[in-house]
């Protein structure tokens, strides 16, 4: 670039000349130049700007590119995260208290056509029907030669049958992932599991949904995707129940009983270690409910939760233990026991002729409905419905089972005198054997109340007292009378295990009105060891029947009784209860 | 000076493109990697969910009494009753070494 100079000699020697100021020409250039100068920064400062403009609009076109596709993508699960919850199956296994395995699923596979896809659908057909023997050769055919695109073959198959199917070549046929619920300890428990079913169904997938039991009661719980592979423990031992269930079907078979019920349960905490309904049935193959009949006589009913009868006798003991909390009576009071007690037209009578009167210890040993009757109406109506209120007789057990909120007690419409003596031997209310079961526990773990539960419990809150400490001991020695004196005393005793219990023999009621003479539901609840509690038990048999003596016996100190105390000789050891060495037991040696 | 910065600055340059060249390839080759591996932890789970399953089954209460009452000559088992429990004077201590152990004890 060529520099002009400021003071151009020429020109200078000519201003000179004419007179003029040079000076003038100087600043002049220098303005000139100045000029030149600015012209020349602006241009620069503007493609700076241009180049800075351009950036920008690149950045923010990128942000504004990556913004739209994120909105438009769909979403992706960051892959380098470390996890692998979402990766386990969809329903949580159910465990018993030791983890044993319940339920659990199993993947399979379901078999399906696409009739437009299929080759030779008479192949196929004559093929699959082969695999499947319950399928129909020609019903097949005609099914993959209609209009239809889509069908449903199979369900549920297995792996060999899928290999058969896939060998068979077609194209038409295909596969889709199906979880299955899995119990692989059959019949087991199966009142306590229920079962489970498919849901919304699709080819790649199928929800497996809780149809009973706790199953359903709990399916929120079980299909929870938070839960991992955490699985559901139950509060169910499965020795434990695997055992009671065998004795008491071998009791329901020698007493000849259409139906029997059992209910082990912790006395403190009302976890159930065992529930057991007979007849039962397989959950990996649930029958469907009975269309027609008794849904009473169907292997679905569970009679421990959902039968309610009234349960005679056992009830007897609430009466004596309400009398002796409120101080009416003491043990050794004696009872007017002359009969037959008149109310109205009714007249209550005892089995047997007790006498004029008995103590109160004797009216729960020798089971009189005479004697609880006075002892209730020395209590009456409004104190004894409130204690039986308190026990839990007035609404559905709280058990997680789908069953359990329908089996309301049945109670009196209105409760008067007549009701009150009624009701305290039994007769008038029906409730269930988990209801009795749950009230004994109340009863004579001290007084606390029990809410009975299927899940085990890991902290332990005791519940609000219903009767004094002493009380449920008196009631305790009372029910332990009955087994070394009383109704149960022939077949009650186990040996070491000191079994308090209370015998119940109800006359089942006929659907026209009126009782049966020859159809009773006989009952045994108890607690061992008596001295300190641990476990209730309370057995039921339905309609039993003991032919081996001259005349049959139905009463339940010849059936019910002699089924729980080979229960408990079975499962108080599988419980862990040592037997008591001082009563003539005698122990290994070796 | 100033054309030894630009040469030196176009190295770094490169140099870095090279460094996430590399990175963006490994880095796609572990998270290939990682798939394979949940689809095996996936696979495996499922395959110990099969392997529960059968040994819940194969232990469920009815096969184990019928082993138990077919092995019963071999074995010998029976249900576990109360007169099973033993106490603790009944076990028979190896007696020499316990008073081998006192002995010891009492020198020291």
């Amino acid at each position: 670039m060529t520099r002009t100079p400021l003071r151009p000699l020429a020109r200078i020697l000519a201003a000179r000349r004419e007179g003029e100021n040079p000076d003038a020409i100087e600043r002049a250039n220098l303005a000139a130049r100045h000029e030149a100068a600015r012209d020349a920064s602006r241009e620069r400062a503007e493609g700076r700007l241009l180049v800075l403009g351009i950036v920008f609009l690149c950045a923010f076109s990128m942000v504004g590119v990556r913004m739209a596709a994120l909105a438009g993508s769909d979403p992706v699960e960051p892959r380098a995260a470390a996890s692998g919850a979402q990766i386990v199956a969809a329903r949580a296994d159910i465990t018993d208290r030791n983890g044993r395995i319940l339920a659990t699923n199993l993947t399979t596979h379901s078999l399906y056509a696409q009739p437009p896809h299929m080759i030779e659908p008479e192949k196929a057909a004559r093929e699959l029907a082969k695999v499947f023997p319950d399928l129909d050769e020609a019903d097949l055919l005609k099914r993959f030669t209609g209009e239809r695109k889509f069908l449903w073959i199979k369900k549920r198959i297995s792996p060999e049958q899928q290999q058969q199917v896939f060998d068979i070549g077609e194209p038409g046929l295909l596969f889709g992932p199906r979880e299955m619920r899995l119990y692989p300890n059959g019949a087991v428990a199966s009142h306590v599991l229920g079962g489970a079913g498919y849901g919304r169904e699709g080819v790649n997938s199928a929800e497996l949904i809780g149809v009973a039991g706790v199953e359903k009661a709990l399916d929120e719980v079980l299909r929870d995707p938070g839960r991992g592979d955490v699985p559901l423990q139950l509060s169910i031992d499965l020795t434990v129940q695997a055992a009671v269930e065998r004795v008491l079907e071998g009791g329901m078979r020698l007493m000849n009983a259409k139906g029997a019920a059992a209910i082990l349960m912790d006395a403190h905490t009302g976890e159930i270690v065992s529930l057991a309904s007979l007849p039962d049935f397989d959950p990996n193959d649930r029958p469907r409910p009975a269309t027609e009949g008794d849904q009473a006589e169907s292997p679905l009913f569970n009679r421990a939760v959902q039968g309610v009868y009234e349960l005679g006798s056992t009830f007897k003991i609430f009466a004596a233990a309400q009398g002796i909390d409120q101080r009416l009576v003491s043990q050794s009071t004696w009872i007017e026991t002359e009969g037959p007690l008149k109310w109205g037209t009714h007249r209550i009578n005892d089995l047997r002729d007790h006498g004029p009167a008995l103590t109160v210890q004797d009216v729960i040993v020798k089971s009189s409905n005479i004697g609880t009757a006075r002892i209730a109406m020395m209590i009456g109506p409004e104190r004894q419905q409130n204690f039986l209120r308190d026990l839990g007789f007035f609404k559905p057990t709280s058990v997680e089972l789908i069953e359990a909120p329908g089996a309301r007690p049945l109670l009196p419409e209105k409760w008067s005198e007549i009701h009150t003596m009624t009701v305290s031997y039994g007769h008038g209310l029906s409730a269930s054997p988990m209801h009795l079961a749950s009230a004994y526990a109340t009863l004579l773990n001290g007084g606390y109340k029990v809410t009975p539960t299927l899940l085990k419990r890991d902290r332990f809150e005791r519940g609000p007292r219903v009767i004094s400490e002493n009380t449920s001991k008196q009631a305790r020695d009372l029910l332990r009378r009955v087994v070394t004196d009383g109704t149960a005393a022939a077949f009650g005793e186990v040996a070491g295990y000191r079994v308090a219990g209370k015998t119940g023999t109800a006359d089942k009621p006929k659907p026209e009105g009126g009782y049966y003479e020859d159809k009773v539901i006989a009952t045994f609840a108890s607690v061992f060891p008596a001295d300190d509690p641990k476990y209730i038990l309370v057995v039921t048999l339905d309609e039993p029947v003991d032919t081996t003596g001259k005349k049959p016996r139905r009463t339940a100190d010849r059936t019910a009784v002699p089924v729980a105390a080979e229960v408990i000789r079975r499962a108080a050891p599988l419980l862990g209860l040592a037997p008591d060495a001082s009563a003539g037991v005698t122990l290994a040696r070796n | 000076m100033k054309s030894v910065l630009y040469f030196l600055t176009a190295c770094v340059v490169m140099a870095l493109a090279v460094w996430a060249y590399r990175q963006n390839y490994e880095t796609q080759a572990e998270l290939r990697e990682v798939k394979e591996l949940r689809a095996q932890i996936a696979e495996l789970r499922e395959r110990a969910g099969v392997l529960r399953a059968e040994w819940a089954f194969l232990n469920r209460p009815e096969r184990l009494i019928d082993l138990a009452d077919m092995n019963f000559d071999r074995l010998g088992l029976l249900p576990l009753r109360p007169e099973h429990f033993g106490t603790i004077d009944t076990v028979s201590y190896p007696i020499e070494k316990i008073t081998d152990v006192m002995a010891q004890e009492m020198r020291e």
